[in-house]
């Protein structure tokens, strides 16, 4: 059964709320805002009761599968389970119910939360100094950018290049754009790494920053990146690092040894915050030495009475936001961190690394995997190689929706071929593994001996493929009445 | 064993023996090994489930909270009324725990409810159309101006000093700063957009002019006015906005807007020390391809059912990379369904009377606050919720002296304004009381 629209339950008279009455002597509307100013018919939304409200909701999150639900094989994504009691504690009045200019003295809790996460993250990272304001990862590495622009224009270089390989996320080359630099593709070589004499081409005085992800978007750790490094520092760049698969490093490497001057934390994927659907996120960003001065205002500090937000920043960029970042996602992150503490960020990178390992192991007998080598947290299949009868990546993610496993990371990274991107993460059981590898197993079946099945998958959930070229086609963005004789 | 990892010893073993490896230590031979730490990280050590909520609780009771002092504090972030609904709904886990809708068919709750939110927003708004949702109010806004750059390429934005303080802070950090582009404030006269200064400033070299309306002091901006003048030189209309205002305030729409965007935490959004919030972002339909972020469409399946997508793809950064229409990827889609859930509770009749309440109450309280000797209004023009009040003594003494006695007071203008020392601005939502203003003013009383 597909739901409604909430507009279409509407009926003329019903109310999902009530208020009080007004307790103070009314005065006519017109007398306080001149009619200009005032809002001339109706507001156009819907008159529902408050059980519809609730059925409406409920029904429409019983189409949607969460973590909680399934197995989310994103690659890139890190989908793992989301604690509930972060949940709970985040959701505590006295984190929630705090305004941001209420007198900094009144808030000393949560200050002193926001203290600590830094001291956290300076010691996973071996980074100097955090911001904790980015709304998102890709909100970390624009201001990033524009701390390391900000740098340069102060020691009178101009450098306008940013680098970024072949294997990217696509935020990194976006953000650098938005900051008004130029973006300069380095290539992978045959082991999927960076192409040394590509780099060294490529590297010059003009160069800002070196984007790096590591592990990189096939999984795979950087094996020459001191020498990466070399060549990047050798020549004034920075070497910037996306932190989107930390959660194959926790406790295993720091990224300041192995040169890395500034990165963002992905809080939302390695701290276990919900992703809710794609967002809110929090991307705090960390940083080496001489570009801490550039970090946005106001940082947290800590003196003899207390803590206190500290805008007195010569040389910060500004603000990069209002307020002061996504509070409520640093805090499910910081109870994460403590609950695992020093014992158990280790056991989280060393099983992620175990079941992606387990499950590549297990796949690349059925499926073509182009970089044959153990892989970090995450490894790329190719849904191309061998007789797949003209089956797309596409159509195989699709197939899996019916097995209830929702489908890796598709057309991504962009150097393999119809790639299909996974990532267990160490909140999956081996007995889910090997259910997935099932299904797995069973698809590349049929591919064989009925492809149509799969061609035309979904076939169990509510809906079945929709039609994007259509949607971009049309380009029916909100709902609208109806018009009489329509 | 760790609570969030399945594996056993047994598991591990039976693990690695498929892969063919004999410890969990040699699946990181490919990280050179004299990069690998050889200690442990130097952090506390892990916490029981009980220990860590003791010690949390512990945390939390160290903020005062709004459940405990009486606010009259707003200017950006404020404290409505948040129906039951919406914690219940919003936090269903089948939405909360599931990623960025791009598996349309694992995906048509969330997809839907976007869809219905984008088609909520626009009917407030009355514009033509509206993404997914944006980080927040301030980053929204640098949305609109880039966008308006991107359209007209000129050089210049003129923002109107009205403008919240931190917003135009952030503007500078992203515009100026970092694009290169000018920024010339426009003064205000009796709390609004100085229209004289206005046309003295404006040229065709304005990209756009930012205003915020009902604007920071809680005034209503002349907004008819502004746009004539705007649209003369061709540029475009820019108005960040508080969406309760809309109950009964005049849509950006109505008013030939091309870009209205607005910070949506009022909208049934949690206070949460300044985030996460939600920017709401919508504009004339000239601009779709043109607009940052996800959008959600209609289409259909092979059988003709209806069904949802992420749609207008090629402007986002995993597709079009350094030429996308904006960096963001991860917005904030819970925020946008609380708001959902908020307007589709509220209704019709819900928002104008929550609007509502908070006209009436906030002129009740100023009406209340002008006839105590020596305070007066610091602005005469019309306005909404908020109002700012000219004290006759230190504004922070009082804010002070209303702390002590369990009230958090308005926000004191002079620390972004110098000419504005000792101006409160107050904010008065639904949720306070007849009784609740009444002691306000007892206290005020009291400082003269």
């Amino acid at each position: 059964m597909r739901e409604p629209l909430i507009f279409e339950k509407s009926r003329k008279g019903r109310r999902g709320c009530s208020l009080p009455a007004c307790d103070v002597d009314k005065e006519n509307l017109e007398k306080l805002i001149p009619k200009k100013y005032l809002r001339q018919g109706s507001l156009g939304l819907p008159e529902v009761s408050e059980p519809d409200v609730v059925r409406h909701f409920v029904r429409l999150s019983q189409q949607n599968m969460g973590v909680d639900t399934n197995f989310y094989s994103l690659g890139s994504c890190t989908m793992k389970y989301n604690p509930k009691v972060n949940e709970d504690i985040a959701n505590l009045p006295g984190f929630t119910r705090i305004h941001p200019y209420q007198p900094q003295a009144s808030v000393q809790g949560t200050l002193q939360l926001l203290y600590e996460m830094e001291k956290l993250l300076c010691e996973i990272s071996g980074m100097d100094r955090i911001s904790l304001q980015p709304a998102a990862g890709a909100h970390g590495e624009l201001t990033s950018l524009m701390m390391i622009k900000a740098y340069y224009e102060d020691i009178k270089e101009h450098r306008d290049t940013v680098l970024v390989p072949d294997s990217a996320h696509g935020t990194n080359p976006a953000s650098s754009h938005l900051c008004g630099f130029r973006t300069v593709v380095v290539k992978s070589n045959k082991d999927g790494g960076i192409d040394l004499e590509d780099l060294k081409g490529k590297m010059s005085e003009r160069v800002a920053v070196l984007m790096l992800t590591i592990p990189n978007t096939l999984g795979l750790f950087e094996r020459n990146i001191l020498e990466v490094s070399r060549i990047i520092h050798d020549r004034g760049g920075f070497l910037y690092l996306d932190g989107a698969n930390l959660n194959a490093l926790l406790g295993i490497v720091k990224p300041s040894d192995l040169g890395i001057d500034i990165m963002h934390f992905n809080l939302h994927k390695t701290f276990s915050t919900p992703h809710g659907g794609g967002g809110p996120g929090s991307g705090p960003l960390g940083v080496k030495g001489k570009l801490a001065a550039y970090l946005p205002a106001p940082t947290v500090e800590k003196d003899k009475k207390g803590y206190y937000l500290d805008y007195d920043r010569a040389r910060s960029i500004g603000k990069v936001r209002s307020f002061y970042g996504n509070i409520e996602v640093i805090i499910k992150a910081y109870c994460y961190l403590r609950f695992l503490g020093r014992e158990g960020l280790k056991k989280v990178s060393q099983n992620a690394v175990l079941n992606a390992n387990y499950l590549m192991s297990k796949l690349k007998r059925y499926f073509y995997l182009p970089y044959d080598q153990p892989c970090m947290h995450e490894f790329v299949l190719s849904g191309v190689e061998g007789k797949m009868k003209d089956v797309r990546t596409l159509d195989i993610a699709k197939r899996l929706l019916d097995f209830g496993f929702h489908p890796p990371t598709i057309y991504f990274p962009l150097i393999v071929k119809e790639a299909l991107m996974i990532e267990p993460t160490e909140t999956e059981s081996k007995e889910t593994l090997d259910a997935f590898v099932s299904s797995m197993i069973q698809i590349r079946k049929e591919i064989d001996d009925d492809p149509s099945l799969v061609k035309q998958a979904p076939h169990n959930l509510s809906i079945g493929r929709l039609d994007e070229v259509k949607a971009a086609k049309e380009l029916k963005l909100r709902w609208k009445e109806k018009k009489s004789g329509d | 064993m760790i609570p969030y990892i399945p594996n056993t010893e047994k598991d591990q073993k039976e693990m690695l023996k498929e892969i063919g490896a004999r410890s969990i230590e040699d699946l990181f031979d490919s990280i050179p090994r004299n990069l690998r730490l050889k200690t442990d990280l130097n952090l506390p050590s892990s916490l029981s489930e009980m220990e860590l909520v003791n010690e949390l609780k512990g945390l939390s009771r160290k903020n005062a909270h709004l459940d405990e002092y009486v606010s009259f504090l707003g200017a950006g972030s404020y404290d409505h009324f948040i129906p039951s609904l919406v914690d219940h709904l919003s936090s269903r886990s089948e939405f909360y725990t599931s990623y960025t809708p791009y598996q349309a068919e694992a995906s048509q709750g969330m997809l839907q409810t976007t869809y219905e939110y984008q088609s909520l927003i626009c009917k407030l708004f009355q514009m033509d159309v509206c993404n997914a949702s944006l980080y927040e109010g301030a980053t929204a806004l640098v949305e609109a101006a880039v966008l308006a750059h991107n359209v007209n390429h000129r050089k210049k934005v003129l923002v109107a000093k009205t403008l919240h303080p931190e917003y135009r802070q952030v503007l500078t950090t992203y515009i100026n700063k970092t694009l290169g582009l000018s920024i010339v404030e426009i003064d205000y006269e009796n709390g609004v957009t100085d229209l004289a200064k206005l046309e003295e400033k404006i040229n065709k070299e304005t990209a756009c002019v930012v205003i915020q309306n009902p604007n920071f002091f809680g005034c209503l901006e002349k907004v008819n006015e502004i746009e004539e003048i705007t649209h003369q030189t061709d540029s475009l209309y820019i108005v960040s906005l508080d969406p309760i205002s809309l109950g009964l305030v005049i849509p950006p729409g109505e008013y030939n807007a091309d870009i209205a965007v607005g910070e949506g935490q009022a909208l049934g959004g949690k206070l949460n020390f300044g985030g996460p919030y939600l920017g709401i972002f919508t504009s004339k339909k000239d601009f779709l391809r043109k607009i940052p972020g996800r959008i959600v469409g209609e289409t259909t399946d092979k059988k003709g059912r209806r069904g949802f997508v992420l749609t207008l793809q090629t402007r986002e950064q995993h597709i079009r990379r350094e030429r996308a229409t904006s960096n963001i990827c991860t917005n904030q889609a819970l925020n946008a369904l609380r708001a959902t859930i908020y307007l589709s509770t509220l209704g019709e009749e819900g928002l104008a009377k929550v609007a509502h309440l908070c006209l009436q109450k906030s002129h009740y309280a100023a009406k209340r606050i002008y006839q105590i000797p020596g305070f007066e209004l610091t602005f005469r023009s019309p306005f909404f919720k908020e109002f700012a009040v000219k004290c006759p003594v230190s504004s922070h003494k009082i804010n002070k002296l209303l702390w002590d006695n369990k009230i958090l007071g308005g926000f004191e203008l002079g620390r972004f304004y110098p000419e504005l020392e000792n101006s409160l601005l107050f904010s008065i939502t639904e949720k306070r009381t007849r009784e609740e203003i009444d002691k306000l003013t007892l206290f005020l009383e009291d400082m003269v």
